[in-house]
């Protein structure tokens, strides 16, 4: 089956194919995407380096369980279209994790090619089968069982929901996606930057999603427009999936934090990716002029990595991102952290914002940090941030994104008083089948976690999934747990 | 996409609208607000819910050409539609027996707080209606809030209707007779509200304000619509729009509601230059929502 006849000994001496990237002093002030993507003979060539294992321990460390070998085996045959079929049985937007999964922690950290030599490219070939077909016009659907009549309402279409979506709608089941905001894709769309993930991707992938099968309704604020009991009384939704996110944004309830310039992550992101503030006034929607300011992002995530680099991308003079750990403990993916130091970007670490200041206007002109030092480990077994007496500096900035985190937003649950939540908002689900309190309804996704990352959501949407289409068939929702498919 | 099926000028720059969504229609109540694009590279506008038809599945929106956005959908008529339309958002008023509630409008305040207005004459309150405007053309809303209110008294700047002055005048003359008030509800600009509010502190009369922060969702995951309050940070959009007016701190409001002035300021000249060619790109971007609905998709190779 597969087209490559190279000895394990010659595929071992190929070296990892490195991802064509635009120059850093370019790329720092445009949006393009910074990953350009392997060339066919590229990724012909990291295709050639799989071992092709006979027990593929890189399927355990991915979180939906894509059939890695079998899809590679398929690029070595020269079959792309074939290989993105393949993935899509098991992960539905294989363009979008290509791109944004933290491959080093999952497939390719369990790699066996990684124990001596580098990782197989797991991401770049898997972005390269999607784009491929992207670039072709085709797509490479999976097969879709024959109806079953039943119906299925899912709540968000942010990754989790999409995953489920693509699961559900293959085997057969009617599946409607209800969105709040005016496109599909949550943070997908509205949180990751244009040159992180082009929004084209996304509507291509969700256009594959619409050619399956799935309905997309926009604009539809579940607990306000329509609650989850009308979907199941009087819309007749055999099940519901609540896949709303964690999308509350946290402050820091610090003095100063209302006055202008002082953004939320989700606001100053959302403003960006989904309204084009960047692109402003050819659309509509402003957002804080960075050109020439000096800027801060407060954070160490993948969020604040995209806020800062988003703002130096504005025209930013310096964008500075304060994290109270070291680098060390940064929860950022490794590429993000070098893209962003690449660009300019200077990290203030072991500092914490303690004020904000500004003028008679009520604008933002500087933070107030403390320095820190690391202290004992904690409950989560990293070291915490403890500030040094004395140590407050201020920082002259004209715009500050606070990104340290999110909430559960309450709109679903409170309308929706018999589903149960736990102390924090979060909805309370099964860990195995992630059934909620409620008959017919389920929740995955951060709304259930907490906020996580893109393919954790669409794993558990997966999970989800499973567990709906075994309520479907079987009626069962009480005494034993459903077995797994 | 949500079709328009009436639209007609009430006074000059306000227009009132009666738009298809039938959803919204069927769950909306007084104290609501609806966000609008207008079309694929507009912003995300709040606008207040002013009436509805559940049945005919309607909502009315009153709109005040105060912007770019705001003057080009003054532009549109009867059979354009707006492209994106998502609610009811908000909590509802909270609408019980007071007793006598004052209401007071302010501008196009009037159209937001007349919702509310006849919610309280329905739950038994009776309902002293106060209504300003800049001039007697200006006027909102009389025929339809002399029809519910036991009281309507019209205030206008420069005395060409009803009496001249601002609509803290008969309230100020109210709370020194010592004349019974339940409730006052007050919408308007930031700084007639806070007026009330300091109007009505000494006598420790119950104040509430619809306020009108800046917003983009409109659902609760930005925050940009934060509004400081005595009681810490609260989202206008999932926690108001209406609060406590003795909470609020205006200042912080008004100086919010200034952030992008210059960029405003910007895109209403840009589309003073040539509107007609703003109007026409709401058209074509409605027209092409209904080519993605009826779907123009890629070819497939099934495996």
């Amino acid at each position: 089956m597969s087209g490559n006849t190279l000895p394990p000994k010659e595929r071992m001496k190929i070296p990892r194919q490195a991802m064509p990237e635009q120059e850093a002093d370019l790329r720092r002030h445009t949006f393009t995407e910074v990953n350009q993507g392997l060339t066919v003979l590229g990724a012909t060539t990291e295709a050639l380096r799989c071992l092709e294992c006979a027990k593929p321990v890189c399927m355990t460390g991915c979180p939906v369980g894509v059939k890695i070998r079998d899809f590679v085996e398929l690029i070595t045959a020269g079959d792309y279209l074939g290989a993105a079929s393949k993935i899509r049985e098991d992960n539905v937007l294989p363009a979008i994790t290509g791109r944004v999964c933290p491959q080093e922690t999952q497939c390719e950290g369990c790699c066996i090619l990684g124990k001596k030599f580098e990782p197989l490219g797991v991401g770049y070939l898997e972005r390269f089968v999607a784009d491929y077909e992207r670039e072709q016009g085709r797509i490479g659907l999976p097969e879709i069982a024959p109806p079953t009549g039943k119906r299925v309402a899912i709540i968000g279409s942010g990754p989790a929901g999409l995953s489920a979506a693509g699961d559900l709608v293959r085997w057969g089941h009617a599946v409607t996606v209800f969105e709040a905001l005016h496109e599909i894709g949550g943070v997908l769309l509205y949180g990751i930057p244009e040159f992180r993930l082009p929004k084209e991707i996304v509507r291509h992938e969700v256009n594959a999603l619409g050619q399956m099968g799935v309905e997309f309704q926009t604009n539809v604020v579940v607990g306000k427009t329509v609650t989850i009991d009308e979907l199941m009384t009087e819309d007749g939704y055999d099940a519901v999936l609540v896949a709303t996110g964690a999308g509350l944004p946290k402050f820091m309830d610090i003095p100063g934090e209302h006055l202008s310039g002082v953004y939320s992550a989700n606001e100053f992101l959302t403003r960006v990716n989904l309204m084009h503030a960047n692109d402003f006034p050819k659309y509509d929607e402003p957002v804080f002029d960075c050109r020439g300011q000096d800027i801060a992002v407060i954070g160490g995530g993948n969020t604040a990595m995209d806020a800062v680099r988003t703002a130096a991308r504005l025209g930013a003079r310096t964008s500075t991102l304060i994290y109270r750990r070291t680098e060390a403990e940064m929860p950022a993916r490794v590429e993000e952290v070098r893209h962003a130091k690449q660009e300019g970007i200077d990290l203030l670490t072991l500092a914490n914002p303690v004020a904000f200041l500004g003028d008679d206007e009520g604008r933002l002109t500087a933070v107030r940090c403390i320095r820190m030092e690391l202290g004992a480990p904690d409950d989560s077994g990293r070291r915490s941030p403890v500030p040094i007496a004395g140590s407050e500096f201020e920082l002259p900035v004209a715009m500050a994104v606070v990104a340290l985190g999110t909430g559960a937003n309450p709109l679903v649950q409170s309308s929706t008083p018999d589903m149960a939540t736990n102390r924090k908002g979060y909805i309370a689900a099964d860990p195995e089948t992630l059934r909620t309190s409620k008959r017919g309804v389920f929740a995955a996704g951060d709304i259930v976690t907490g906020g996580a990352t893109v393919i954790l959501a669409m794993a558990a949407g997966r999970t989800a999934a499973a567990s709906i289409r075994d309520y479907l068939d079987t009626g069962r929702w009480d005494g034993e747990p459903p077995s797994p498919a | 996409m949500f079709p328009i099926l009436e639209a007609e000028f009430l006074a000059p720059e306000i227009k009132r609208f009666v738009i298809e969504a039938p959803r919204v229609a069927r769950k909306r109540r007084a104290g609501q607000f609806v966000i609008v694009r207008l079309h694929e590279r507009g912003e995300r506008i709040p606008l207040t819910i002013a009436d509805g038809d559940a049945d005919r599945g309607t909502i009315t929106l009153i709109v005040q050409g105060v912007g770019k956005t705001t003057r080009l959908m003054n532009m549109l008529e009867a059979g354009d539609a707006v492209l994106d339309l998502v609610g009811p958002l908000g909590e509802p008023s909270d609408v019980r027996n007071y007793g006598t509630v004052v209401v007071i409008g302010g501008g196009v305040g009037t159209a937001i707080a007349w919702p509310t207005a006849k919610a309280m004459k329905a739950a038994g309150n009776r309902v002293v209606a106060i209504i300003g405007a800049r001039t007697k053309e200006l006027v909102l809303l009389e025929p339809e809030l002399r029809e519910i209110a036991d009281e309507l008294e019209i205030v206008t700047d420069d005395g060409s209707y009803g009496r001249k002055g601002v609509v803290i005048d008969p309230l100020c003359e109210r709370i020194m007779r010592g004349n019974r008030i339940d409730l006052v509800l007050a919408i308007g600009p930031v700084r007639m509200m806070q007026a009330v509010a300091e109007m009505t502190r000494p006598s420790g009369i119950r104040t509430i304000v619809s306020l009108n922060s800046l917003m983009v969702d409109g659902t609760g995951m930005c925050g940009g619509c934060r509004v400081a309050t005595k009681e810490g940070t609260r989202f206008a959009c999932v926690d108001g729009p209406e609060f406590d007016a003795h909470i609020v701190d205006f200042d912080v409001l008004a100086r919010r509601n200034r952030t992008y002035a210059a960029n405003e300021a910007e895109a209403l000249e840009t589309f003073r230059a040539n509107p007609n060619a703003a109007l026409e790109f709401v058209r074509r971007s409605c027209r092409l929502d209904r080519c993605h609905a009826e779907g123009d998709l890629a070819e497939v190779s099934s495996s």
